[in-house]
């Protein structure tokens, strides 16, 4: 907002007509849109949950989940005559597997405890015996990575000559996976909070009602609040796939444009539901009960931090219809495969028909006082 | 003169029930200051909201400059400045920022450093809302009414909970908009605001007017200006105030905890047989004092209760 450089004026009593000046037809959507701007860049808290926290989320869940070196196992072979030998046997074979000789009862114990993935045991003939526990899939990879080895070691030719090769190339490595979920939560979570939870604080304070006792245009009011949801998304975006790439070196194939198209439908579509949760609420602790139980289930359910196809294939429509899976998979396809707009069309709907219709009900619904 | 606010028959029952307003009739002229005065809860916040379009009444007529809300409201927010009770702006928006906002919203609003400049608060411009005082933010909320430029003002309680200073100046300024031509209506709990702002007032008691006129027409209907208050030994009886009544120049008697507060035309006519009333009934006088009669004695008069029952 200008500061404007005008000569000081007093008003003298019985002065009917102070000075005025003209204000535009967009005057009060500008104004209202640099107020939401400039309250927002005032308040770090807002600050750290927008920008800060999914960077955050984004950098442990990379570190954690980082590509290991090939998950190496680790074996316990109980003390005895020949376990020096086997321990030989197994790493000339297999030098990614962890081996230990120790004590029948440590052993086990530490099979237990999960130190161990698999216990093995002379069975004093010639033989073995594996002890591993079958429900920890660790553990089964030990018992059969151990077998290959001994059996290889005892001079087994495998029928079939067979190869591999490791993928760990940037685009489908977790954080690649990662991102674009978060994202996508983020585009969720700033909407829904920034304008469903705004606008609940703005009616507890009676701000809504001063403001249409004002000649406001209503609708710029609801569009102020839109765009600011907008600006914020741009900032967003850019942020979290900017940290994406110089940190966790990921790839973004698709267009950026399309990628901001896929935002801005998506902010937008959040936006009308967001607003459809506030229309009526007059307390900011109902709202942030109804904002959370409106979340709760595509936190769990669109595909954020994991595939969504384990879930069983009786709920995949109706998972595939809940408006963050369209928009994470939107974003998926642009950012990691470079899928063009029209590939998202069917995404694109799913978002345009959540938020215009919840924009649709919130208008009808809504409550200014 | 002109007559700006007018509504008949005014009526608001919330959820079939309660009875908030229950059929006033108000005409206030141009370049008047008008008050509703009346304790809380007596449906003064519930009228004026009516008046000013933001609720609607369950029956009865409005008319603002000559408009009805549902055919102009547009053109009639334009005239107006409102300021609820209690709207708390945005903390952390500067005093500019908040007046350059309320100003956009208008046709043709006042340049905001005029504002700053009649509200005294030119040195708070650049000062976070949040940082102000009562007294300040309670004059930015009157700066927001007034940056439109508007032809009436609304004021919801604008001085509850102010210190006296911040009153005085709020008083000031509510003046000079008056001196301007502008029109004002507000509530006030407050029979000092109401006695010393208002040209005319309305006392409102559960959702009706049950006085009228300007605080001295008022005050003249008690039938005397001064009030004698005292209180003497002993426990009063009926026969007492048939004592008290006959004395010369008392208008009114009431007694109210012990105290016994008559309103008499001129104090040194009553005292003197007071005192020997006093004395015939071999009483002890504990207290006397004599003061202006006010607008609180007319509510008490009116109703039999204080404005503001602590």
């Amino acid at each position: 907002m200008a500061v404007s450089e005008q000569p000081v004026r007093t008003i003298e009593p019985g002065q009917t007509l102070p000075a005025t000046r003209p204000s535009g037809r967009w005057s009060g959507f500008l104004h209202l849109l640099a107020a939401r701007l400039l309250e927002m860049k005032r308040e770090p808290e807002v600050i750290f949950w927008v920008f800060g926290f999914p960077i955050l989320l984004a950098l442990g869940l990379g570190i954690a989940f980082r590509n290991k070196p090939a998950d190496t196992t680790s074996a316990a072979i109980v003390a005895g005559d020949e376990a020096q030998q086997t321990a030989a046997m197994i790493q000339g074979k297999n030098p990614a597997i962890h081996v230990q000789i120790t004590e029948r009862e440590a052993a086990l114990q530490g099979l237990r405890l999960g130190k161990y993935d698999l216990v093995l045991e002379s069975d004093g003939k010639g033989g073995f015996v594996y002890h591993y526990d079958p429900s920890r899939p660790e553990s089964v990879l030990s018992h059969s990575e151990v077998d290959d080895a001994l059996q290889a070691a005892s001079g087994r030719k495998d029928p079939v000559p067979t190869s591999t090769v490791a993928s760990s190339e940037p685009g489908s490595r977790y954080i690649d996976f990662l991102i674009p979920g978060l994202l996508g939560m983020n585009l969720m979570n700033a909407a829904m909070w920034g304008i469903g939870f705004g606008i609940v604080d703005m009616r507890q304070r009676k701000l809504l009602k001063r403001f249409v006792a004002t000649p406001m245009r209503r609708s710029d009011f609801l569009l102020a609040l839109m765009s600011s949801r907008l600006v914020l998304m741009i900032v967003e975006v850019g942020l979290l796939l900017g940290f994406g790439v110089l940190a966790f070196r990921m790839r973004v194939t698709g267009s950026w444009w399309t990628i901001l198209l896929v935002g801005v439908v998506g902010a937008l579509s959040f936006g009308g539901l967001g607003l459809l949760t506030a229309a009526r609420a007059q307390k900011i602790e109902s709202i942030s009960g109804l904002i959370n139980v409106v979340m709760m289930p595509m936190w769990i359910f669109s595909g954020v931090f994991f595939s969504y196809e384990r879930f069983p294939a009786i709920l995949q429509p109706v998972i595939k219809a809940l408006p963050l899976t369209a928009l994470n998979d939107a974003l998926r396809s642009t950012i990691l495969e470079g899928g063009s707009l029209a590939e998202q069309a069917g995404r694109m709907i799913i978002l345009a028909l959540w938020g215009g219709i919840s924009f649709l009900l919130a208008l009808r619904w809504f409550r200014w006082t | 003169m002109a007559t700006v606010i007018e509504c008949r028959n005014l009526r608001k029952t919330y959820d079939g029930k309660v009875e908030a307003v229950r059929g006033l009739n108000l005409e206030i002229a141009a370049g008047e200051c008008f008050g509703l005065l009346g304790p809380n809860g007596a449906g003064k916040t519930t009228t004026i909201e009516i008046l000013e379009g933001l609720l609607a009444p369950t029956s009865g007529e409005v008319t603002i400059l000559g408009h009805k809300w549902h055919s102009h409201e547009r053109e009639l927010r334009e005239q107006l400045g409102i300021s609820l009770q209690e709207t708390r702006l945005s903390e952390k928006l500067t005093v500019r920022e908040t007046i350059e906002l309320f100003a956009s919203f208008y046709q043709e609003p006042r340049l905001s450093d005029e504002a700053l400049d009649q509200l005294q608060l030119r040195e708070k411009a650049d000062s976070w809302v949040g940082k102000l005082s009562g007294g300040q933010k309670q004059r930015l909320a009157v700066a927001t009414a007034l940056v439109g430029n508007p032809k009436i003002l609304f004021l919801d309680e604008p001085t509850t909970g102010l210190d006296p200073q911040s009153r005085r100046q709020l008083w000031d300024l509510v003046r000079s908009f008056q001196q301007g031509g502008g029109t004002v209506l507000l509530t006030t709990h407050y029979m000092d605001e109401a006695e010393r702002l208002c040209d005319r007032l309305a006392i409102v008691d559960h959702g009706q007017i049950i006085a009228e006129g300007s605080p001295a027409e008022l005050i003249d209907r008690l039938g005397g200006h001064h009030v004698v208050e005292f209180s003497v030994s002993g426990t009063s009886n009926g026969t007492a105030q048939e004592v008290w009544r006959a004395l010369p120049g008392v208008e009114g008697v009431r007694e109210d905890a012990d105290i016994v507060s008559l309103t008499v035309r001129e104090p040194h006519l009553t005292i003197p047989p007071l005192l020997d009333a006093v004395e015939r009934q071999e009483k002890e006088l504990l207290h006397l004092t004599t003061r202006q009669a006010s607008l609180e004695d007319v509510f008490v008069r009116l109703t039999g209760r204080h404005l503001r029952e602590d």
